[in-house]
């Protein structure tokens, strides 16, 4: 029960930074934002790795690896398009590509 | 490995995940400025390499082969869907990558409680208690972000779709739903409530966005999005693990950020949007065409609309959610270089829900490589519109609405809108006189210094780009 104590404090304290932190972000960057912290939720991926990596039993085996299947495309997926959208914006009409 | 060893690298992995999580607290920061943006993604995506990297050393590993062959394929598919999706299709690809967070979040919780139910490891009520909050968080989002999907890429109606008896039947899931999962926090082993749990979950998912209509998407985008986040943190609870909580506590906040701002900006509650307020005042006004009757308005043609451009000092684009549908953004930037060329004064007008998520029309022009300084943002350009010349409207429709000001009847009463109204002259591009998604009538289209000129945004755009060039 301590540990989750801990967790909570952990959790809760987070959440503060994250409210901090993106409360500055200005409208014109929203939806790189999305995608980005999209790309960071990902971070699921961490729990399937470890699940994927025990040997169990094989409808845990198919879960873990689905699992890993999704987090995965969550990460690359979200870092990847937020790089594309942000790369296009620019401060002038800089026509090269 | 001998003990001390392997207590060495338990404390390495554990630095590491905290690296990550400030990697991402710094990439989070970055965002802040479209100068350090693409910066701060990267260092995002160093952090998750990180993060990885540690987890292939933990010790509780004993294979590799599945998880090499799991993230291979996964890579591959998001690189696929992040250098092929269309611009004009954010909103989808994000509902989508939404979906495949949650569901790895329900995937990895059912996975922990196999082990649990198979008796290997005695359960714990901490344990127990999250993993059922895991699973229902991970299903809702999974579910509900793949109706979003479906909506937006008009698989399914966009439309608010109200089932008979939703919020009787969505209210007395939730009360199952919470019964269930707390049987099972006490009595893990029965697998057949599992199921029924993971089962009602996934249609609390989708109960949940069926009733929402597009223009509210941006709302459901943004609150999706924290759920992933906070689906994530569980599976941290689940297994233990800080850099999880955080990681996931920080998209948590940030989604509900960007909600509160969603809601605000259409001057609605969440309990509103989520449960149809909105549907059903609209529905029992007797039909959404019934006050267009008798009303007059001014068509133009490209022509026109080219002179009334090329002969203003100052103009102001309002682009909407036509906008995307049209893929309209490069002929819009085109029309703005010839007027600047002509010395005349080009910004644009972006309201915070224009489009079906937050920041839609950015992106858009700025593909279409729209300078961003002059994407200009409501409470700054309000101001501007009484100095303008032509404002010209595309694809928008309740945003520009001045009933939201006036008319306390309206649906839409006390929504921040854009002030196009008080510009010399509004250009209107429309399909039709058909009104907007809330099925609202819209006065400004029968303003007498309103200027219609109907058909798709981009053909009509175009004819207008050779009508200028004749000019």
């Amino acid at each position: 029960m301590e540990g989750l104590l801990v967790s909570l404090y952990v959790f809760v304290l987070a959440i503060f930074v994250g409210f901090e932190v993106i409360s500055k972000v200005p409208q014109m960057l929203h939806t790189p934002l999305m995608s980005g912290s999209n790309a960071i939720s990902g971070i699921t991926i961490v729990g399937a790795v470890v699940v994927a990596g025990r040997v169990e039993s094989p409808v845990s085996t198919v879960l873990a690896v689905v699992a890993v299947v999704f987090a995965m495309i969550n990460v690359v997926g979200g870092f990847v398009v937020t790089d594309r959208m942000l790369q296009m914006f620019k401060a002038r009409g800089d026509t090269s590509k | 490995m001998n003990e001390s060893a392997s207590g060495i690298l338990d404390v390495a992995v554990g630095l590491a995940y905290l690296v990550a999580a400030s990697l991402f607290i710094v990439g989070l920061k970055r965002l802040s400025s479209p100068r350090t943006a693409r910066r701060g993604n990267l260092l995002g995506a160093i952090g998750m390499l990180i993060a990885i990297v540690a987890t292939l050393l933990n010790q509780e590993i004993v294979s590799f082969t599945w998880i090499v062959a799991g993230i291979l394929i996964g890579s591959a598919i998001g690189l696929w869907l992040a250098k092929n999706v269309k611009m004009t299709s954010m909103p989808q690809m994000v509902a989508l990558l939404n979906g495949f967070g949650g569901g790895a979040s329900q995937l990895v919780a059912g996975d922990e409680y196999l082990r649990y139910a198979a008796g290997t490891i005695s359960p714990s009520l901490d344990v127990q208690t999250t993993i059922m909050l895991s699973v229902i968080i991970g299903a809702i989002t999974f579910s509900g972000s793949i109706i979003a999907f479906a909506k937006l890429q008009e698989w399914v109606s966009g439309k608010t779709v109200v089932l008979p008896g939703q919020r009787f039947w969505a209210f007395a899931m939730f009360m199952v739903m919470l019964g269930i999962g707390g049987w099972l926090v006490i009595q893990p082993a029965d697998m057949t409530l599992y199921i029924a749990l993971n089962a009602i979950a996934l249609v609390m998912g989708i109960f949940f966005v069926m009733p929402i209509g597009g223009a509210d998407m941006p709302v459901v985008i943004s609150l999706l999005n924290s759920y992933s986040g906070l689906a994530a943190a569980m599976t941290g609870f689940v297994l233990k693990n800080n850099g999880l909580i955080i990681s996931g506590a920080l998209v948590g906040a940030s989604g509900i950020i960007l909600t509160k701002i969603m809601c605000d900006a259409m001057n609605r509650s969440l309990p509103n949007v989520l449960f149809g307020a909105f549907a059903g005042k609209t529905m029992g006004g007797g039909g959404p065409a019934a006050s267009a009757e008798g009303k007059t308005y001014r068509s133009v043609g490209p022509q026109d609309a080219a002179l009334l451009l090329a002969y203003a000092r100052k103009v102001i684009f309002v682009p909407g959610y036509g906008l995307a549908v049209s893929q309209a953004q490069h002929q819009v930037r085109e029309i703005g270089e010839m007027l600047q060329a002509r010395g005349i004064d080009v910004s644009y007008a972006i309201h915070p829900v224009a489009g079906r998520m937050p920041g839609h029309m950015n992106v858009l022009l700025a593909e279409a490589n729209v300078p961003y300084p002059q994407l200009i943002e409501m409470d700054q350009i309000n101001q501007d519109f009484e100095h303008t010349d032509v404002a010209v409207v595309i694809g928008a429709n309740d945003v520009v609405n001045p009933a939201a000001r006036h008319d306390k009847s309206s649906p839409i009463y006390g929504m921040p809108i854009l002030d196009v109204d008080k510009a010399q002259t509004v250009v209107v591009l429309k399909r039709s006189m058909a009104t907007g998604f809330a099925g609202i009538d819209n006065e400004l289209f029968y303003d007498e210094k309103t200027r219609m000129l109907f058909g798709d945004a981009r053909k009509s755009l175009l004819a207008v780009i050779q009508e200028l060039k004749n000019v």
